[in-house]
């Protein structure tokens, strides 16, 4: 039996046990084994995917080689994304500043590189010593006419969340620049997708035989030129609705660009995201098409489900998310599945969302805020999950208690968005329940 | 052509680093310290560091790694984490109740001046470290060193400590393993039971992060020097210490606090390297080489021979860590490889003394490069200019070897794509054998795929 942190206490609760009025969106008690990240770590995967840009990580080695090509955001055509940069500081530049060693090494990638544009991060000890990144930014800007953006990343600042912030603001400054001209009437942007296994490609592809232009996707396979334009789509469509809200209801403000939210994981919300986008254009073409799109999806993907669905009946999972709006989704997934949700939580969620989460779940499931290692194999032993769904940190959890997992973030190796994405999904966590490699687990 | 975008002209780079051979001290101290039993490493400074260092160990290892942070805010960068790792300490003991917290420090912590002991000592105060438990530290800004010496550091914090002249001297030596897998760890302690050597091994990884499958989540696995160990370590007749880098900073504190004299050698990549140590162990001990060691070494004699004309005259291309670095290009030579490209990111003017002579007596001379701007994108750049028939080093070489079409065999850290690292060894005879049936492996299996059909050959 494990104690809960103390700080902890109103960041845990079983539904139908007790009064529900969940802590969250505070800073992590220190000391606890979190598994969030952050504020760098925020910017990084949401800019990370601009595939045509230079990511320079201006600090230490160590944030540049932390996240070198980890997040697996595909592009479809150059791959500067997937280099890692960094101006490597050493003790003297500490000591003397950074700005002169900032600006060699962006000649020297400009050059090299001929990026269309170049994003600056700022790490930890930039913003202890005061580098003028800003100045920098703006002279090297000038002197190759290319946009070169600082991004205020600095990891003390808050939590991821207020890296995405960082990112959207640094977004924000890149729409409203480009000629848009070729911008159609029927045009959105689809915000928050990042193109993990080529996510990004399989959602563009349904917008596009509805007949709509995707003018930008921010970020996955993402290219400056796009979001440049960014500001001529008239809808903006928003997955992840924790990294990029903020931007939707910033160009909903400079530009009057209005925003839905939508998600694609799971039939029932690709569908409704669809139908949501086809009714915001008020045309029925568009909305026959849309629902052509999910009939023949459905027609041949229930069958097919129905395999699986017959032997996943009755087993219990564990959601342990980044954000709470991927959480609302699984739930729905794996209710149709026949699988109890026994655990949900996330990273970064707010009150709404863990209200709605507890709307969405069962008496007796577990809710929780920023869990660590200790307080989730606690709940999965306890409720006797089959399956725990999150990232890096739990997985090798899961595989130690002997049940399944499936990797719902950063390194997922197979798309799980779409209509294709529910059965790559159902598919994976069928493999993975239902290995015979558990029978010979210890206690079995 | 992921890598497409490498130039084949070198030129002059003074500032940036473009895919580094190297990362941060932090994470080294972090690895060290999950080397202790029942240790909980803390990395004092923003979320995000531990994040990425647990992230990065878990795909290294494929296994849980433990690690909690101070979880720097605006207002501890401003004024100091004092009450950020004073809250942690005890809520650490509190809830995981470890029997040591081993701080580290991060470049933010290090640049606003958070003075670590002087923060304990204030727990300490308040009452906030239970009897019989630890709290430890060591200095590992991440603008200095790499993850080599942030390993280094924290071995070393070991000594200063625990390490205590107790009963007099003991008949047991201290083995100082470097910064190498739990699987080597565990082979050099064998070594030394074979040997009949009496050891306590600091810190040993080896059950911590090669655990076995149990069915249950262990916070602190069985395995890691224990603190009485630790403590004993200042009683010991000799310390060998295995690698400059990683093991000397503690082998010297051990000398000079409780003057337990240490012999420094190579970490024993290869069979001359090997050979060293025994030959230690037995001039140390006074101990004799046993017939079991006789047969490892004659097995793997007889490996290289049976092998030799696939191994002779083939180039080289390598990136790791110094202290690996060392002996395996030593271990190369000795094989008949040409070791042509080196690069490793860890700073060090006697790595690159000690490279170059070891390569000195090839038909040209070696491209070396060490530290600062030493990264695999001048690799490459090299490579370009002057192809090899293989690479060896971490993971991130595999984009190399995929758009040159170069086999590779992965040595070092990281490595986040295959299994194995953990579980067998490369060190010793046994490990110098994996290394050779890895190393001939890709270059045969190259050769059958790329082979055309009449020269594809059945036998080998």
């Amino acid at each position: 039996m494990i104690e809960i942190l103390k700080e902890r206490k109103n960041q845990v609760f079983e539904k139908g046990k007790s009064a529900y009025d969940i802590g969250c969106e505070q800073s992590s008690a220190a000391g606890s084994v979190s598994q969030r990240a952050c504020v760098f770590c925020g910017s990084r995967v949401v800019l990370y995917p601009i595939a045509d840009a230079v990511h320079i990580v201006h600090g230490p080695v160590g944030c540049a080689a932390y996240t070198w090509d980890i997040r697996g955001s595909m592009s479809s055509g150059p791959e500067l994304h997937r280099l890692s940069f960094s101006t490597d500081l050493k003790e003297k530049d500490v000591i003397f500043g950074g700005e002169k060693k900032l600006y060699n090494s962006l000649l020297y990638l400009i050059e090299r590189y001929s990026p269309n544009a170049v994003f600056v991060y700022s790490t930890c000890i930039i913003g202890i010593i005061g580098d003028d990144v800003e100045a920098v930014c703006r002279r090297v800007s000038k002197e190759n006419g290319i946009p070169v953006l600082p991004v205020h990343s600095e990891g003390f600042r808050g939590t991821k969340k207020d890296g995405y912030r960082s990112a959207c603001e640094v977004l924000l400054k890149l729409t409203g620049t480009g000629d848009v001209s070729d911008v159609r009437k029927n045009s959105i942007n689809i915000l928050g997708e990042f193109n993990l296994a080529g996510e990004a490609w399989i959602i563009r592809k349904y917008y596009k035989d509805m007949g709509i232009q995707v003018t930008a996707t921010l970020t996955g396979d993402g290219r400056i030129n796009d979001i440049r334009k960014a500001h001529g789509a008239s809808l903006n469509v928003v997955q992840c609705s924790g990294s990029m809200t903020y931007l939707a209801q910033m160009m909903e403000r400079e530009f009057g660009i209005p925003y839905i939210r939508v998600s694609y994981f799971g039939m029932e919300d690709v569908a409704r995201a669809l139908y949501d986008v086809a009714r915001h254009f008020n045309d029925e073409d568009i909305l026959e098409k849309a629902r052509k799109i999910v009939t023949d999806n459905m027609t041949l993907l229930l069958p097919e489900l129905k395999k699986y669905k017959e032997k996943l009946q009755g087993k219990k999972a564990a959601i342990y998310v980044g954000g709470a709006f991927k959480a609302f989704s699984l739930i729905k997934i794996l209710r149709y599945l026949g699988i109890d949700v026994v655990l949900a939580g996330s990273q970064t969620g707010n009150k709404d969302d863990y209200e709605l989460l507890r709307e969405m779940c069962d008496e007796g499931t577990i809710i929780v805020d920023d869990s660590n290692p200790l307080e989730l194999s606690k709940y999965v032993q306890e409720k006797k999950a089959d399956l725990i769904i999150g990232g890096v940190k739990e997985r090798p959890i899961a595989y130690k208690l002997g049940i399944g997992f499936c990797d719902h973030n950063h390194e997922r190796k197979i798309p799980l968005a779409g209509f294709e994405g529910m059965l790559n999904f159902t598919k994976e966590i069928y493999r993975s329940v239902m290995s015979p490699v558990w029978r010979f687990m210890p206690g079995r | 052509m992921l890598l497409r975008h490498t130039p084949k002209e070198i030129k002059e780079r003074t500032a940036i680093t473009i895919n580094p051979a190297k990362t941060c001290q932090p994470i080294g101290a972090m690895y060290a310290s999950l080397g202790i039993h029942g240790c909980l490493p803390h990395s004092h400074g923003s979320q995000g560091c531990c994040a990425y260092h647990r992230s990065t160990l878990t795909r290294h290892y494929k296994e849980p790694v433990m690690a909690a942070t101070s979880s720097f805010t605006e207002g501890a960068s401003v004024f100091g984490g004092q009450a950020n790792l004073v809250q942690a300490i005890n809520n650490i003991f509190t809830v995981y109740n470890p029997d040591i917290i081993a701080v580290h420090t991060t470049c933010l912590s290090e640049t606003i001046g958070d003075d670590i002991p002087q923060i304990v000592a204030k727990a300490m105060t308040d009452g906030k470290i239970p009897d019989g438990k630890y709290v430890i530290h060591a200095n590992t800004p991440s603008y200095a060193g790499s993850h080599v010496t942030g390993f280094g550091s924290m071995v070393k914090a070991m000594v200063d400590y625990f390490s205590e002249n107790t009963a007099g001297k003991r008949e047991v030596y201290n083995l100082i393993p470097g910064y190498v897998e739990p699987s080597d760890m565990e082979e050099v302690k064998r070594l030394a039971n074979e040997m009949k050597i009496d050891s306590i091994m600091f810190p040993d990884t080896s059950g911590i992060l090669n655990g076995p499958q149990t069915g249950r989540f262990e916070m602190f696995p069985e395995g890691g020097v224990s603190i009485n160990d630790l403590k004993l370590t200042g009683d010991s007749a000799a310390t060998i210490a295995l690698g400059k880098l990683s093991s000397e900073p503690a082998a010297r504190a051990l000398d000079t606090k409780c003057k337990v004299p240490y012999k420094l050698l190579d970490i024993p990549i290869g069979f001359l390297a090997t050979d060293r140590l025994i030959m230690a162990m037995q001039d140390l001990a006074g101990t004799t080489v046993p017939y079991s060691i006789e047969l490892e070494r004659g097995r793997m004699m007889d490996m290289i021979t049976d092998m030799q004309q696939y191994l002779h005259g083939k180039r080289v291309a390598l990136s790791a860590d110094p202290d690996q670095l060392i002996p395996l290009v030593e271990f190369l030579i000795s094989i008949g490889m040409d070791p042509v490209h080196i690069v490793t990111g860890t700073p060090g003017k006697k790595t690159e003394k000690r490279l170059r002579e070891l390569t000195s007596g090839m038909k040209s001379e070696a491209n070396i490069k060490v530290g600062a701007n030493a990264d695999l994108f001048l690799l490459h750049q090299w490579i370009k200019n002057d192809p090899v028939d293989l690479l060896i080093g971490n993971t991130y070489l595999k984009y190399i070897a995929r758009d040159e079409d170069i086999s590779m065999v992965r040595f070092g850290f990281p490595i986040l794509d295959r299994v194995g690292h953990s579980y067998f060894p490369t060190v010793g005879y046994r490990g110098g054998m994996r290394l050779i049936e890895m190393i001939l492996n890709a270059l045969l299996d190259a050769k059958d795929r790329k082979s055309p059909d009449e020269s594809f050959e059945l036998v080998m």
